[in-house]
């Protein structure tokens, strides 16, 4: 069930650039469980969206299943959405994004979508550098079949079923790296300060963006032995760097100590500003953002925050050099020869 | 042996090695044959490899225009010794065999209801040529040249093809024509010439072309203003892929900037390549993709989706022998239930069936407009007969006043002015086609969201059983009007008092009526006959089958799918339609045809008609 959110807002709510306020944003009521990662992160993203001024039609959200899947309905109501097939956002992102290159697609997954059934699509998305973010709510559990281990499930984790999983899990941050995507993060849902300049910095990113976001499953995964319950992952969450995303117009303001911070212009004009909280970490070198995550797994730890940017994507409509015109809009003129063309075309084939 | 002459009429099939570069010469040979005016109909007959194997073409050289496959074989040129026992078997009495001689032939091999000709190749090229590769390639040259003279083709239209063919790279000119003149002056000196079966200038191909069903798909697709095409490789639909890139890139770069209107995808397999078309048809672009039969099992899932979440989208399906890998290079007709209901649960989807190159391009091009006109998807049955054979057809054409049909889709303006709120799954027109928006149409009104979950008209996630049924209840309305709006079938009657009728679809259409008309001048035997092109069924169809006491349905598969779609979708007896099925991967020729039907027709009198009484 799809509840609709009540119209009553605060009347002096503020308003960003475009005159939107939050509610602008907002989707239907979440129908997941209370408590559940996901909605947080639904939250950032409409936070990300309503600083950065994003003109709510001008996004597309897309989703395959599972209750991340479902969390696009509950963000963005204003923008068009496709909840598609399990393990395939990103063939209908990919078409969607041949389509019109002139929006934006947030595409929303979830572990067993992205790392099971859908590693295929996963995989072959982060190669082709499709514009667009694409956000990993990684719970480590089947949730709306009722908790069966994924595939990013820690060895010897332990869900609410009581078995420890014994299969070694998938790192989506690092098969991204070495896939050659141009933007990974890697997040926590219950880490809005650092969520959401994440989010913002993908969405200025151009090219593919993966975001893989830790979001706690309060009814199936967040059993004290579990490796991504919120106890265990604020416990072990150590982060590479403290981002600030600031718009292309304001001046950054914060101070930060001389060789501990580090300032990165982004695509579209806007900068990401890095306080470096491991000093080894070298924010534009694939190896170096490997080596960390595993330096850190070894420690036991979770490494998050913004681990990877390669400001000389091409994203795949410039490898394709494809015209500037979104390709939804040209018509018969531009796309049919005519038939004094396919005379030509009939006398080559006499 | 005494022979009657007989000129532009015929069948000559050629024995290869594949890899061998044999296909260029062969297809030298047809289109000569072709330029002298006289219809042919070419046949690749290919194993699933890449170098070594057996691999044969046959042509069919008939002034008359019969097009189809006629059965039998008149002159065999056999180039590989591997296959030569059953090529020397395969030829009927009084047929020529056409060898390489530069070996001895083994005296087993021998027939004497027929001629062998021997014509040196190898052992002339081996003294004119030193390259290995070249004595292979030219070989291939030579033996064209000796059925220049066996046969009598024209040399002067020989040597403009060679012309247009290396054009660009004109020293290639000068030893291809010293390679034909060789195997026509050897023939000539070796044999009489020309033998029984001959060729002579005719004026019967006026201004037709000769183009494979692939190239006339991707074509269509280009004019129908497809602009995304997502897809995998698959034997043997891949050319419509390749065909479409090739005119695109001929007819859509801007010369300035190099810039593309167009956007091809090699997808990682079947299921993102059909996924890619559904997201760039949700969001407004015309696009498609090609596959064969195991691509399309791949696709099922997706299919139900674009049915139910209403997406346009257009499926080019070239079929194979299958079931799971089958033959993948050989030919059948047997998705036609597959492609009907593809997917889990009530699903249907329209499905129209090519016959020839020209209705390939037209069909491509309509499909694109049923997409988007029904928001649904639209499946275009090729096979591999149509799609990687040339076949003679008529010249393609484009009406340019023609206007592609976006279907029902509110622009920011209509959305602006709009006094009810929008509902993506209302029937406003009550034709069943509701109405939808394009992403980012519109700053606050006509979003929604797409889903394959049911819903209710205005987009909203249900559990509902009766807004379920109200939904499913809509696209059966809308199928309804789909039924009126898809191309009519081809009905030919004989204006003679018939009760018995004959229904064919696809690259049967040929040989069909072929046999019809041999079955008319031979036996007496006048039928009926409707080409279905089209489901859902339009009216013609049911009545059709109506006004006749039985019908004989020809396809070229094991289980009579078109017959069974047929029983399924109306309501006569079964008993009227008697099935006619060929499919042992080589196209259906009219001489299995016509016999089925006169013994059919012929037997009774004295015993019961049995439904499938025709297996080959």
């Amino acid at each position: 069930m799809s509840y609709s959110v009540p119209g009553f807002r605060h009347p002096n709510l503020p308003q960003n650039e475009l005159g939107y306020t939050t509610k602008d944003y907002e989707g239907r009521v979440s129908t997941l469980c209370a408590g559940c990662g996901h909605d947080s992160i639904s939250a950032a993203i409409i936070d990300a969206c309503f600083e950065m001024s994003i003109p709510p039609h001008r996004v597309a959200k897309l989703s395959g299943i599972g209750c991340s899947s479902k969390t696009p309905t509950y963000f963005l109501g204003n923008s068009h959405g496709f909840n598609s097939v399990h393990g395939r956002m990103p063939a209908v992102a990919t078409g969607a994004n041949m389509a019109n290159r002139n929006l934006l697609y947030i595409g929303v997954s979830g572990d067993g979508d992205t790392a099971s059934i859908g590693m295929g699509q996963f995989v072959h998305v982060v190669r082709r550098n499709v514009n667009m973010i694409y956000i990993c709510e990684n719970n480590g559990v089947y949730g709306l079949t009722k908790g069966q281990d994924s595939a990013t499930t820690d060895i010897g984790s332990v869900s609410k079923k009581g078995e420890p999983n014994a299969l070694e899990p998938i790192d989506l941050c690092s098969v991204a790296l070495q896939l050659g995507a141009t933007f990974v993060a890697n997040s926590f849902s219950g880490d809005k300060s650092q969520l959401v300049p994440i989010i913002q910095a993908a969405i200025a990113h151009k090219g593919f963006a993966f975001i893989n976001v830790i979001s706690p499953c309060v009814t199936f995964n967040n059993s004290p032995n579990s490796t991504k319950s919120y106890d265990y992952i604020r416990q072990h969450m150590a982060s590479s760097n403290a981002v600030d995303f600031v718009p292309p117009e304001e001046e950054i303001t914060t101070d930060y100590a001389p060789g501990t911070s580090e300032v990165v212009t982004m695509h579209d004009g806007s900068v990401i500003h890095l306080q470096k909280l491991d000093e080894k970490h070298d924010l534009h070198s694939r190896r170096s953002a490997l080596t960390l995550i595993n330096d850190y797994k070894a420690e036991g730890k979770v490494l998050t925050g913004l681990l990877f940017v390669d400001l000389d994507s091409q994203e795949i409509h410039e490898t394709m050099n494809t015209t500037a015109t979104p390709l939804r809009n040209l018509t018969e003129t531009e796309l049919c020869p005519g038939s004094e063309q396919l005379e030509k075309i009939n006398e080559i084939l006499r | 042996m005494k022979r009657d002459i007989k000129t532009n009429k015929f069948v000559i099939k050629f024995a290869n090695v594949n890899g061998t570069g044999s296909a260029s010469a062969n297809s030298l040979f047809s289109k000569a044959i072709f330029r002298m005016g006289i219809p042919i109909s070419p046949k690749n007959i290919f194993p699933s490899n890449i170098q070594g194997l057996p691999t044969w073409y046959e042509v069919r050289v008939n002034e008359n225009g019969f097009l189809g496959r006629r059965g039998g074989i008149d002159i065999m040129v056999c180039l590989n010794p591997q296959s030569m026992e059953r090529d020397v078997a395969e030829l009927q009495p009084g047929g020529y065999f056409i060898y390489d001689s530069s070996k001895p032939i083994d005296k087993i091999l021998l027939r004497n209801d027929i001629d062998f000709i021997g014509v040196p190749f190898m052992e002339h090229c081996r003294e004119a040529y030193k390259d290995a590769r070249h004595r292979q390639l030219f070989r291939n040259v030579m033996y064209v040249g000796s059925l220049a003279a066996l046969l009598d083709i024209e040399l002067d239209v020989l040597k403009g093809l060679i012309g247009e063919q290396f054009k660009g790279k004109e020293k290639l000119i000068a030893p291809n024509v010293k390679a034909l003149q060789m195997g026509y002056d050897v023939a000539k000196k070796l044999h009489e010439c020309p033998l029984a079966f001959r060729l002579s200038r005719r004026d019967k191909v006026g201004n037709r072309i000769l183009v494979d069903g692939n190239s006339a798909c991707g074509l269509g697709a280009v004019y129908g203003g497809a602009t995304v095409a997502g897809w995998y490789p698959i034997t043997p639909s891949t050319s419509v892929i390749d065909s479409f890139a090739k005119y695109c890139r001929k007819l859509r770069v801007d010369p300035e900037t190099g810039e593309k209107n167009f956007a091809i995808v090699q997808a990682e397999d079947e299921l993102a390549a059909i996924g890619m078309v559904i997201g760039a048809s949700w969001n407004g672009a015309r696009a498609f993709t090609a596959t064969s039969g195991p691509g399309l099992s791949l696709m099922n899932e997706f299919l139900g989706l674009a049915y139910f979440a209403e997406i346009p989208s257009v499926l080019v399906n070239v079929q194979r022998a299958g079931p799971s890998t089958g033959m993948p290079t050989r030919t059948q007709q047997s998705d036609v239930l597959y492609s009907a209901y593809a997917s889990h649960g009530d699903t249907k989807h329209i499905c129209l069936y090519p016959s020839t190159p020209k209705e390939c391009f037209e069909f491509t091009a309509t499909a694109l407009d049923l997409a988007e006109h029904f928001q649904t998807p639209v499946l275009v049955l090729s096979d591999l007969d149509l799609g990687m054979n040339e076949h003679m057809s008529e010249p393609l054409e484009w009406d340019d006043e023609r206007t592609y049909d976006r279907g029902k889709v509110f622009t920011a303006d209509d959305l602006e002015t709009m006094e009810e709120p929008f509902g993506r799954y209302l029937d406003i027109d009550a034709d069943g086609i509701p109405y939808r928006t394009l992403p980012g149409a519109h700053p606050t009104k006509g979003a929604y969201f797409t889903r394959g979950t049911s819903k209710d008209e205005y987009a909203t996630y249900t559990e509902d059983g009766k807004k379920y049924v109200d939904n499913m209840e809509r696209l059966q309305r809308k199928w309804e009007t789909a039924r009126h709006n898809v191309p009519k079938p081809d009905i030919r009657t004989t204006g003679k008092p018939c009760n018995v009728g004959v229904i064919y679809y696809g690259t049967s259409e040929a040989s069909t009526l072929e046999a019809l008309h041999h079955l008319d001048r031979l036996h007496g035997i006048s039928l009926d006959s409707l080409g279905i092109k089209a489901f859902p069924f339009s009216d013609e169809v049911e009545d059709f089958i109506e006004q006749h006491e039985y019908v004989f349905v020809v396809e070229q598969n094991r289980d009579a799918q078109m017959r069974t779609l047929l029983i399924n979708e109306f309501e006569f007896t079964p008993h009227k339609l008697i099935s006619l099925l060929h499919y042992d991967g080589s196209p259906i020729t009219a001489r299995f045809i016509r016999h089925i039907i006169r013994d059919n027709i012929l037997q009774t009198a004295t015993a019961p008609r049995t439904r499938r009484s025709s297996r080959k």
